[in-house]
């Protein structure tokens, strides 16, 4: 495959005024791992520059270096036209730079005021001016046009909201510099659309901005410079006018995807998942976040479930799975009742959930990638009292191919993957087990195309098997992809379903979101 | 994905070097703590160096090494277990008392259980404690640092209650009654070897293999590692935490009754204290106090270098206070060292 270098890609030292931040020839090797290998990186004052690249390309681990996170190996960072060492976050901060991880990096027992002004407390004539702070909260999430109490607990948090919180915490640092490596990856359509009114806000503040996202169409609508890694090489770069969503493809993965289309020329079976009447209770507030719920999926068939945040998705999900009880209602998988089945009984039933969050629900974070991935069929390579090692390193192989997680080996440590091969694990672990009903909350958080499509790709295939899948997204997008049915929730409600054949502005319409342009 | 594949193999093959010996040495660091303990002590005194010395030292490393390897069970699923010391205590004491027959007032007769059955009911005594303070921590979700605070006090308390205060020392037991053999524990050697030594080798494979080898080991680093992620792949860890403090209580059981054995006697306040030097040869061997991580090589090898350190500092005379300075100097040394090793993995997650 040959690699395109445009001529516009940077080199030497930066003499143009309009650069704040460059990096140059930055390289960086984990052990024997090369994550970054010679780099030279521009960021524009006011401008939105958007770094694409496959999983694992060294997007994360680049902005790592820029804002004082992990040190390159070498290479240099040029702050205004002068070197300059980074070395803590803090440091950064003093610079002006800030980041919006892609993991977030909440303490997830304090409040959301205290999350944000964590580290530089502003000080009051007793001690913290918590007033304050309180009122800044109030206006940041104003800002965000966000419902959020700035006395909540974090963890009473849906993802999304919390992914809003750090956000807001980078916005209220007031940096000249701003990163967010993939900041949308829980947030549903609209709430995008805000972030996006704040980001072209910063800019005419001056502010210069890194984004990273996988979704390429959202990121495209901001963008002012395209960067494009591959495998620690910068391979391509060019400013918005000059490029398009197949130009970003084409120097990413090298051809062009699409999500695929529904798995046809099976026969439907009979209902693997049915839900009768399924109401869940709420977690944080009163009332019920799935609210007389009636699903009926066939073996074989493919349903997205598509909705708002809050719309009740995760919850739903959670309580078939046997996370969370419903308080009223029928779960029968393959017409058997299995409410009153734990969740190692429902996984032994073929049952089985990848939750939304990775980090929380998903990994072992202490086991290597392969126990990760074994953790959950640990009962099909056991015999007696002792696992079967053979048979493990099996599973494991099988499913690192499958899934395509790329890793050094089935021992490396499962903190040291990306962000999407992480998620790619999660989701290989609960395909490991064989199961007949699958559920995927937001199984694409993270993933980069190529991968997105291989996992539709595999789902479909699994389907065609038999498998009934649902999985859920907050990307319009990915409804169209391979599910026979749409379904779009509301309020803990089915507001509306769907065909195939239905369009983009029908399902947002139906699910209360205002039209994106 | 070819290429990638490729690519992860040349990788794999670049240099490493001084990177891994610098790992060699943070990975077996309990390994060579134990030899400069045992060059040193030898340089230090003649006695040291000695088979009679090293039996001697290993019978007590025996009653630390159980306590070490059920604390571990208990800090790889991220709790700890504060009550080892006194159920070491309050299960010699309750051995003692059957050993000294139990009166039915009722039928007017006086049992004596042979030792077998003392053995085996001091285990399921142990067990209770331990399924106690699993109870409270997985069920009714109270701390496991506060849970088996309550336990230390309680048990403690039962064993004092049950002798007054007093120490049994006739455990000898009586050929006329069947029950005589429990010395046989703590004096008698098996091809050389202290039968207590002999105990923790079998009890350490046993749980060695049930932590490298069997699901059961596979859920309890998972339950320690991440819990909310492992129910959700289907891991029973509220079953697996309670599993690990019977597990524990057992271990400290059995120390029990081979310490008693050993000193022929069974006293309430036996093993006062002994939980902390458990803790302490776990965090030597390695694991992490997080859970998730550990091994029960590790801890073998903590309870080795605690107790040869222990027994060295007796030998060479050294005073009992400046003991106590040496023993807490290492325990902070090795938990330094443990968040090296681990704040590199930390760094990379
Ligand atoms: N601490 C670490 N130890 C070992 N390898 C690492 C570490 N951090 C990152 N890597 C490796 O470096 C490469 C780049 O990772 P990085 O997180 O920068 O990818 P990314 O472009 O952000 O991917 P994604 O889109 O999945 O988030 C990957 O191969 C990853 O496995
Ligand atoms: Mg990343």
């Amino acid at each position: 495959m040959t690699t395109q270098v445009t001529d516009e890609t940077p080199h030497g030292i930066p003499d143009d005024p309009e650069i704040v931040l460059a990096a140059r020839n930055v390289a960086k090797s984990f052990g024997a791992v090369q994550a970054l290998k010679g780099v030279n990186f521009d960021i524009r004052r006011g401008q939105v520059t958007t770094l694409f690249g496959e999983n694992g390309a060294g997007k994360s681990t680049l902005m790592k270096i820029l804002s004082g996170v992990q040190r390159p190996t070498t290479g240099e960072l040029i702050l205004e036209g002068r070197p300059v060492e980074i070395n803590t976050t803090v440091e950064a901060r003093d610079l002006g730079i800030s980041i919006i991880h892609q993991e977030l990096s909440l303490a997830p027992n304090m409040n959301v005021r205290d999350n944000i002004f964590m580290g530089r407390e502003i000080r009051g004539p007793g001690g913290v001016n918590f007033a304050e702070e309180e009122r800044q909260t109030r206006a940041l999430m104003k800002e965000l046009e966000e419902d959020i109490d700035p006395l909540t607990k974090v963890e009473d948090l849906r993802l999304g909201q919390q992914q809003i919180v750090e956000i807001a915490r980078a916005l209220s640092v007031n940096s000249r510099i701003l990163i967010m490596d993939e900041p949308t990856s829980a947030l549903s359509a609209s709430e995008v659309e805000v972030l996006f009114k704040v980001i072209n806000d910063l800019k005419t503040k001056g502010v210069s901005l890194v984004y990273i996202s996988h979704h390429l169409e959202e990121a495209l609508t901001i963008t002012d410079h395209a960067v494009v890694l591959r495998d620690g090489v910068m391979t391509a770069y060019a400013p918005r006018n000059e490029i398009d969503l197949e130009w970003i493809v084409r120097n990413m993965v090298g051809e062009n995807f699409d999500l695929g289309s529904p798995p046809t020329g099976h026969e439907m079976g009979a209902p693997a998942l049915e839900l009768k009447g399924l109401t869940v209770p709420a977690t944080a507030s009163a009332g019920n976040a799935v609210d007389g719920l009636d699903l009926t999926v066939r073996a074989g068939e493919v349903v997205c479930i598509y909705g708002l945040m809050g719309a009740g998705r995760t919850e739903t999900m959670e309580c078939v799975a046997g996370r969370l009880n419903a308080t009223k209602g029928e779960i029968l998988l393959h017409g058997q009742e299995v409410s009153h089945l734990s969740i190692a009984e429902r996984i032994a039933a073929g049952l089985v959930l990848v939750p939304e969050d990775r980090q929380r629900d998903g990994l072992v974070q202490t086991m290597t990638v392969g126990r990760n991935l074994s953790l959950a069929s640990i009962g099909n390579f056991t015999k007696g009292f002792l696992t079967n090692l053979r048979a493990e390193a099996g599973i494991i192989d099988r499913s690192i191919r499958e899934v395509t997680v790329k890793t050094d080996g089935p021992g490396a440590a499962i903190g040291s993957l990306s962000g999407g091969n992480q998620q790619k694990v999660v989701i290989g672990k609960m395909l490991a087990t064989k199961p007949s009903v699958i559920l995927l909350d937001e199984p694409s958080r993270g993933i980069d195309i190529g991968a997105k499509a291989e996992v539709f790709r595999i789902l479909a295939d699994h389907a065609k098997d038999g498998m009934a899948v649902v999985y859920s997204t907050s990307e319009v997008g990915e409804c169209l992809a391979i599910a026979h049915r749409i379904i779009v929730m509301r309020r803990g409600k089915i507001a509306a379903e769907f065909t195939h054949d239905v369009t983009k502005e029908a399902i947002m319409a139906a699910s209360g979101e205002s039209l994106v342009a | 994905m070819s290429n990638t594949s490729a690519v992860t193999g040349a990788r794999k093959s670049g240099g490493k070097g001084s990177f891994s010996l610098i790992q060699l040495l943070l990975e077996g660091r309990a390994f060579f703590a134990l030899i400069a303990i045992i060059v040193i002590f030898s340089f230090l005194s003649p006695n040291y160096f000695k088979l009679s010395n090293f039996l001697t030292m290993s019978n007590h490393v025996a009653i630390y090494g159980l306590l070490a390897i059920g604390m571990l069970l208990v800090i790889l699923t991220g709790g700890i277990d504060l009550s080892v010391g006194s159920v070491l205590g309050l299960c010699g004491v309750f051995a003692g008392f059957l050993m000294q027959g139990i009166e039915i007032p009722a039928a007017g007769v006086i049992l004596y259980p042979p030792v077998w059955a003392v053995v085996v009911l001091t285990m399921a005594l142990g067990a209770f404690v331990g399924f106690v303070n699993g109870a409270l921590v997985a069920w009714f979700k109270v701390p496991a640092f506060v849970a088996t605070l309550g336990s230390l006090y309680v048990a403690r308390g039962v064993a004092l209650l049950m002798t007054n205060g007093l120490t049994f020392n006739n455990l000898a037991g009586d050929p006329a009654l069947g029950n005589t053999g429990f010395d046989w524990l703590g004096f008698n050697r098996l091809f050389g070897v202290p039968i207590g030594v002999i105990v923790l080798a079998v009890v350490a494979l046993l749980t060695g293999l049930t932590l490298m080898r069997s699901s059961f080991g596979r859920w309890l680093y998972a339950a320690g590692g991440n819990p909310r992620a492992a129910e959700l792949s289907g891991v029973p860890v509220k079953r697996v935490q309670i599993s690990v403090y019977v597990l524990s209580g057992i271990c400290a059981a059995i120390a029990g009754i081979v310490l008693s054995s050993q000193l022929t006697s069974a006293g309430p306040t036996a093993g006062t204290t002994y939980e902390l030097t458990a803790i302490a040869a776990v965090v030597v061997g390695g694991a992490s106090l997080m859970g998730g991580r550990g091994t029960v090589n590790g801890t073998l090898l903590g309870a080795f270098v605690i107790g040869f350190l222990a027994d060295g500092l007796v030998i060479i005379g050294i005073s009992s206070y400046w003991q106590t300075v040496f023993t807490g100097a290492v325990i902070v040394l090795a938990v330094m060292l443990n968040s090296i090793q681990y704040g590199g993995q930390g760094k990379r997650s």
